[in-house]
């Protein structure tokens, strides 16, 4: 059928993908990694619920973080609790952040076919006390990285994130020169977020944000615009 | 002047662009929106959110959306910002220029024909979805206009992608008798509803309340919903060079001045004035 535009309309199909919108980011420092999501679920122009936790704490030092759709958000982080409650019986410790972010990228691929409509990103301090942030498609590339967004504000998150931690297109302050504090990464990405609350109608309403170094996990709420 | 029926001489146009030269038809910015009107003993009231959207990124998080079409003849607009922007101010002009002619005060009601049968023409491609308000001689009306030219006239109305949410709220309280205060209040709530409900509307609540010979405006009277809940207390800054200085040209802004004609008395004679 075509309508007087000329696009060719096709009988709609049934989908099993919807997206609930979102945002999540997450900053890598030299002994701390900073992780937050926004806790709005929306369908279409509607809010479903104002909070809906996008956020798991899998170990002390390791948390993730997961945007589009809630159902498989929900199926995966329960997997991946079991699976990390699992290993720790098993083997008397915790994960290692390196191992949880490997078997999120394997949870991810065994579903390659019929992949979860999830884009995670894991945060915490290594073995070596060190901070860092993994990031993943919805099949599961891995890929460390010292800072990542992802969801519906990710395209507002990420350019900010570019030039605040990356230091890009900056002739100002050189890398060597630059460290950067647990305060300012923090103060950074409550900034990043509640900027992409006020341009992107996905997100908003409140902010789930936990702080990981070697002392262990502190997490902590506040509020983004409710309209 | 276009003569009446339908003018679809730019279709053959439009097939051609997009099937041979790849042209790829713009993404307009709608206004998501929630607009409300609501009769009461000595007028109207309008009511509108101020999103304009597009697609799921706010463009524009303090717009106006109610439009003047006369003095005491105003409308609040949803769909696309150009079309109810254009639409309502081609009305207004034509307005008053049949006034000028005519020589009387403009009616709501002919108001409700230009636009209703300007739309029609255009068959639902101007997406302009108004609610008209206004007090004339021969008192006050609101109508709903559709984008395909229907029109409707009621004590109340809601419209845009928030209008059910403000609906839940009108049909909940209004009555047939309310005053200006209870009216202001109504309009208030019904827009919050869309505002906090629906993600196409935002911003703070306008306010537009039309009597006898008298308008007024409310601009942003509730902007709760606007405010940013957390800015950094370190700046972003930036010190100079952070982008890269290719070239560099100064030019001189004061120019000196030269003292032509002293007057003794100068400053005197200014105060004077």
């Amino acid at each position: 059928m075509e309508t007087y535009l000329g696009e060719k309309q096709q009988a709609s199909q049934w989908s099993p993908y919807i997206n609930n919108g979102g945002s999540c980011l997450a900053v890598a420092g030299e002994d701390f990694a900073v992780i937050a999501s926004d806790t709005r679920m929306s369908l279409g122009y509607s809010i479903k619920t104002r909070y809906s936790t996008k956020y798991l704490k899998i170990t002390e030092k390791c948390s993730i973080v997961s945007s589009g759709m809630q159902a498989d958000i929900f199926t995966l982080h329960k997997v991946l609790k079991s699976r990390a409650q699992i290993y720790e019986q098993k083997h008397g410790k915790p994960m290692s952040t390196d191992a949880v972010a490997k078997l999120v990228s394997r949870l991810l691929y065994y579903r390659r076919f019929f992949p979860y409509y999830t884009f995670n990103i894991v945060a915490g301090i290594d073995d070596e006390g060190v901070g860092c942030v993994f990031s993943y498609d919805a099949i599961g590339t891995l890929e460390r990285v010292k800072y990542s967004a992802s969801g519906s504000g990710s395209s507002l998150i990420e350019p900010v994130l570019d030039n605040q931690v990356a230091l890009k297109n900056r002739n100002d302050i050189k890398k060597e020169d630059y460290k950067l504090t647990k305060e300012n990464a923090i103060d950074l990405v409550k900034d990043a977020i509640t900027s992409a609350g006020e341009r992107d109608i996905y997100t908003g309403d409140f902010v789930e944000i936990s702080i990981i170094d070697i002392n262990g996990t502190h997490e902590d709420k506040f509020e983004l615009r409710f309209d | 002047m276009q003569k009446g029926g339908f003018n679809f001489d730019l279709y053959q146009r439009n097939v051609e662009l997009i099937e041979k030269n790849n042209y790829k038809v713009p993404k307009t910015t709608k206004t998501g929106t929630t607009i409300v009107g609501v009769v009461f003993s000595d007028g109207v009231v309008l009511g509108a959110d101020t999103r304009a959207t597009s697609g799921p990124i706010v463009a524009d998080p303090n717009c106006e959306k109610i439009h003047k079409i006369s003095d005491y003849i105003w409308c609040a607009g949803a769909g696309t910002a150009a079309d109810t922007e254009n639409t309502t101010g081609m009305i207004s002009l034509q307005l008053e220029l049949l006034s000028l002619s005519t020589g009387r005060s403009p009616r709501v009601r002919t108001a409700l024909t230009l636009l209703k049968n300007f739309l029609f023409r255009y068959h639902g491609y101007i997406s302009a979805a108004l609610v008209l308000g206004g007090v004339d001689f021969t008192g006050p009306h609101l109508h709903m206009i559709h984008p395909h030219g229907s029109t409707s006239t009621l004590p109340y109305i809601s419209m845009g992608s928030g209008s059910l949410a403000a609906m839940a709220v009108l049909e909940t309280g209004y009555n047939s008798k309310m005053g200006e205060e209870d009216a202001k209040s109504l309009v208030h709530q019904a827009i919050l509803s869309g505002i906090l409900n629906d993600l196409g509307s935002g911003g703070n609540v306008d306010l537009c309340v039309i009597k006898h010979k008298s308008m007024e405006f409310f601009r942003n009277v509730d902007t709760t919903n606007s405010k940013r809940k957390f800015r950094k207390k370190l700046p972003y800054m930036f010190k100079s060079g952070s982008t890269k200085i290719l070239e560099k040209e100064i030019e001189e802004k004061m120019r000196k001045m030269e003292i032509v004609n002293e007057k003794e008395n100068a400053i005197e004679e200014l105060e004077e004035l």
